[in-house]
């Protein structure tokens, strides 16, 4: 057994696991996109990025990925941390700004604002999609195609798959477009009908007290 | 042209020259790059049958790197450098040049199939910068003005 | 012909030695790419011919070699035992270089190289100022073998590391040798070479894995390059020596696709080493076996990151994937691999024969050894060079380069490709190596040293290399495809003069993002330059976003093209060019051009031979 330290709490846990699978046992939120605990994970979203410290340095690494080792210090929501995920959300719903699975994420991490030009893109390119579809669904029927701007989810030649089922868990499974938001008017603004006011914790500690035991002090989520 | 039997076995005779695995399925692209000056749908379909790797990873292999085209190409492949000293000593205004003088843009074919026009990476000649590449040919500290008699030259 | 023993090496390169007269006149040409690209094939040729004509061929030598380094002057003759210096001989010379100096040793003088700024002529190699202040260990003999020829490197004392390494070192006492030289890999990264090796080797598996990445792909770099072509064994050498310490018996080496040449020759030293019986089975009798494969990479700059280059090795697209679990522990198909530069592994064999301490005494306290550069841009002299760590930039532009040319201001000096920022003028007195460079705020890395003038503009510059690296992300994570992307969106408006004051805090907050939370090297580098050029000329970027102006004269929104009157001759060259049809005038009149229907294109200044076509920029 490891054992390391997170948000100030000591836990345990098997060699091999990730911090993002001992944090999610303990109690521990981390947000997450391109993360399924049914699949491999893949580390392209980054929203799970937390701090380590590992006695030498501190680095900042995905969570999904890294496994525990002996005697490190995590913190998951320092100031650092919580800026770089609002950017990237704030790029993500620049890109796509009708789901609802972003401006949901977009609103517990308090973005106020989109500075970018807005698109109206299906796709995050998050590869949930593809890994459903080989890893459990045994099909392999799509997969990433392209470099950087031109990279795309689709078969082989863009033409209809001989091998898909039908199946539907690549849509099933897709955090952009299964689920619209309908809050977001004109399309291109924040929805933020889940509005949160920014936690007084982290301006007095550096970093969000309420991993283990919510407060509720400062979060109030709509039911809808 | 396409999948007639004399042409796969010009892939197969490629084939021949590497080992049957997924390590070597760059250079056999390559080679089939060589010798269509693109990569054709029917001869990523057999390397996938006959190297045992899905489809989807050739096709993934194939529109990831910068050397494989999916499209067919001009006789002559005009490659303009688009590195640092290339760039710093008017890359860009050559690139357009010609693609004034061709009529077409960036990765296009001209009508006639005669000329492709892409920029490319560093070709690792910066001293003659600007450079210009056409098939195997190096022109030199190429200009604007200098474009139509480069052009005559191939 | 099989070499099984130090002694069999030793007599070998000892008869080689006997057969080679050193005051028999040598002519030696430089066949490196980019004096081919002048034609020196052609150069080759005319001198086979002219010996031929006079009848000459057993006492005169004729040698085609790797490239100089001078790539500025090519193509590049050198003419043994004198070693006279010729530079941009063209095959008409020939018949004059073979008649007075092969048969007469005369001076050719205007072959000879001018020094612009003193005016001073160099008669022989060493004398020529590119040269004079470079220490050249590893580059050394770069110009004076041929590469094709396994004898010559044989016959400089190659593979003589190799047989000692083998045969009368332990693989503790090798790894020992290159941790206590202080060798770093010379790819950019810097990772103590000789603990990598450790880790490696401590690594449980049974297969193990040696690469070389040749992938070199910085625009402006071209040290890996020469050194693949000109002496591909000292790289075999290096490999052979590593795997052996490491336990690793197969190896690889990665080429970039844009290198056909650097192929060529190293296939043709690989099969050359194995004839020799230096790679293959039972080597130096030892029971080591070990091979090397050529891997081509597909024209992806983000292969020259480990795991993407992994990745392709394996058949792959060039994705990386996170290091949490490093490369020397679970690399090529999971197993444990060494990966290093060429230029490092070239070294080794260097360190071995020397010693750790005659490695350790070049250089700086943490940065060791020598630095390979290719010096570009807007400098006298470009072309590959070495030089001690720890050389003042300085140093490098004006001793070695010769300075700006045409006499122009210095701006800045971009180094480490498009990972690395750019340096200004205050900065010149830092010494190159590793620590000082990325303090400042750029890095070593792949070694090019672009050197830039006071046109050009560095709101510009940082634009170019955001495009670049747009196109080269893998796309994988969003803060790099998505990251690099806005940025880019918002320097393109600030070129355009669209740039708003709030731009500039954006693009600050977007790079720290996209620094912290990339996935690998090359998100994490790509907003290097633009935090270099915001923290050392945020007053270009101000006055793009303020005034509307680019004062390098190259933004295209922000400037004018207008004819002085006192310099045009009306002679009508850039009336008739342009493709706008923008310029008005009457013969021998002062011409105009007409700034709304002026697109900038650059083609009336290219054809203008009295200097009369001006750039303003701003509202004067």
């Amino acid at each position: 057994m490891v054992n390391l330290i997170i948000d100030g709490v000591k836990v345990q846990a098997e060699e091999g696991t990730t911090i993002l699978e001992v944090a999610k046992f303990y109690g521990i939120e981390i947000p997450t996109l391109c993360y399924n605990d049914e699949l491999t994970p893949y580390g392209a979203c980054r929203l799970c990025t937390v701090e380590v410290d590992d006695g030498r340095r501190t680095r900042l690494v995905a969570s999904c990925l890294y496994p525990v080792k002996e005697g490190i210090r995590v913190k998951t929501h320092t100031e650092r941390v919580i800026k770089g995920r609002k950017m990237i959300l704030e790029l993500l719903i620049a890109r796509c700004p009708n789901s609802k699975v972003l401006q949901d994420l977009a609103s517990e991490i308090g973005l106020e604002q989109v500075r970018f030009k807005t698109e109206n893109e299906d796709c995050i390119l998050c590869g949930l999609c593809v890994r459903i579809c080989a890893e459990q669904m045994g099909s392999g029927a799509i997969g990433f195609v392209g470099r950087g701007q031109k990279r795309d989810v689709a078969t082989p030649f863009r033409m209809a798959s001989e091998i898909c089922r039908n199946c539907g868990a690549c849509m099933y499974i897709c955090p952009a477009v299964n689920l619209q938001c309908r809050g977001v008017n004109p399309p291109g603004e924040l929805c933020n009908s889940c509005l949160i006011i920014t936690p007084q914790c982290l301006e007095k500690y550096g970093q969000v007290m309420c991993s283990q035991n919510s407060c509720g002090a400062c979060v109030e989520k709509e039911k809808k | 042209m396409s999948g007639d039997l004399s042409e796969y076995s010009k892939i197969d005779n490629i084939m021949k020259n590497h080992s049957l695995e997924e390590s070597a399925l760059i250079s056999i692209l390559h080679e089939i790059e060589n010798l269509y000056n693109y990569l054709p749908d029917w001869a990523l379909r057999h390397i996938s049958e006959k190297l045992n790797i899905s489809m989807i990873q050739v096709y993934g292999v194939a529109s990831f790197y910068d050397a494989f085209h999916l499209k067919p190409r001009g006789k002559h492949l005009i490659r303009v450098c688009k590195g640092t000293a290339c760039y710093l000593r008017g890359a860009t205004q050559v690139f357009e040049a010609l693609e004034r003088e061709l009529g077409i843009k960036e990765g296009e074919t001209t009508r006639d199939q005669k000329f492709s026009l892409q920029s490319v990476h560093c070709l690792g000649a910066c001293a003659l910068a600007p450079v210009v590449l056409i098939g195997e040919r190096y022109f030199d500290k190429t200009s604007p003005t200098k474009i139509r008699s480069v052009l005559k030259k191939v | 012909m099989k070499i099984r023993t130090p002694q069999e090496l030793d007599a070998l390169r000892n008869s080689l030695l006997k057969q080679r007269d050193p005051n028999k006149p040598i002519v030696r040409i430089c066949l490196g790419t980019g004096c081919r690209a002048r034609g020196s094939i052609d150069v080759l040729k005319a001198f086979n011919d002219e010996i031929e004509k006079h009848n000459l061929k057993i006492q005169i030598e004729c040698m085609q070699t790797g490239c100089h380094g001078f790539c500025e002057r090519g193509p590049v003759v050198v003419i043994g035992p004198k070693e006279f210096f010729y530079q941009k001989v063209m095959p008409q010379d020939v018949a004059e270089i073979v008649s007075k100096t092969l048969l007469n040793g005369e001076v050719v003088h205007r072959l000879l190289y001018v020094d612009p700024v003193t005016g001073q002529r160099a008669v022989y190699e060493h004398e020529v100022p590119f040269y004079k202040k470079q220490t050249k260990p590893v580059l050394a003999n770069n110009g004076r073998i041929d590469p094709t020829n396994i004898l010559d490197y044989i016959a400089i004392g190659g593979y003589q590391a190799l047989a000692k390494a083998i045969t009368t070192m332990s693989c503790e006492e090798i790894i020992d040798t290159i941790e206590k030289s202080g060798l770093r890999g010379l790819g950019g990264g810097g990772f103590p070479t000789g603990r990598k090796w450790r880790l490696c080797r401590k690594a449980l598996g049974d297969v193990k894995f040696v690469i070389g990445n040749g992938d070199e792909g910085d625009p402006g770099a071209f040290s890996d390059r020469s050194l693949m072509e000109a002496n591909p064994h000292s790289i075999l050498e290096g490999m052979i020596i590593g795997a052996y310490a490491i336990d690793a018996n197969q190896g690889y080496l990665y080429l970039r696709a844009e290198y056909p040449l650097a192929l060529k020759q190293l296939q043709t030293a690989i099969d050359q080493a194995r004839e020799y019986g230096f790679l293959g089975k039972n080597i130096f009798n030892s029971g080591f076996d070990f091979g090397i494969k050529i891997n081509r990479g597909g024209g992806a700059f983000v292969c020259g990151e480990s795991s993407a280059l992994i990745a392709s090795i394996e058949g792959k697209m060039g994705e990386p994937r996170a290091k949490y679990i490093h490369t020397v522990e679970r690399g090529l198909w999971n197993k444990p691999t060494n990966l290093n530069n060429v230029k490092t592994w070239a070294n080794v064999p260097l360190i071995i024969n020397n010693g750790a301490d005659w490695y350790a005494k070049i250089g700086t306290a943490k940065s060791k050894g020598t630095g390979i550069f290719s010096l570009v841009g807007k400098v006298n002299n470009t072309g590959l060079i070495e030089i001690p760590m720890g050389t003042p930039l300085k140093q490098i532009i004006y001793s070695i380069g010769g300075g700006i040319i045409g006499s122009k201001r210095f701006k800045a000096v971009q180094t480490g490709g498009p990972s690395g920022g750019c340096i200004p003028e205050e900065l010149l007195h830092l010494p190159v190596d590793f620590e000082k460079l990325t303090e400042a705020g750029s890095m070593l890395g792949s070694g090019g040293i672009i050197v830039m003038d006071e046109n050009t503009c560095m709101v510009d510059v940082a634009r170019y290399f955001l495009d670049f690296l747009q196109n080269e992300s893998c796309g994988k994570c969003v803060p790099c495809r998505e990251g690099i992307k806005r940025m880019l969106e918002i320097i393109t408006d600030i070129t355009l003069g669209k740039g708003k004051e709030e731009d500039l805090e954006l693009l600050q907050e977007l790079a720290e993002t996209v620094k912290d939370f990339s996935l690998c090297g090359l998100g994490q580098t790509a907003p290097n330059t633009v935090l270099s050029t915001l923290r050392y000329f945020r007053d270009e970027y101000d006055a793009h976003v303020r005034d509307k102006k680019c004062t390098a004269g190259i933004c295209k929104n922000l400037i004018e093209y207008f004819i002085l009157d006192g310099k045009c001759t009306g002679c009508g060259a850039c009336l008739n060019l342009c493709p706008q049809k923008a310029i008005q005038g009457e013969p021998k009149k002062t011409h105009i051009i007409d700034s709304a229907k002026c697109t900038r294109c650059g083609i009336c200044r290219s054809a203008c031979t009295f200097e009369a076509i001006m750039i303003k920029s701003g509202v004067d």
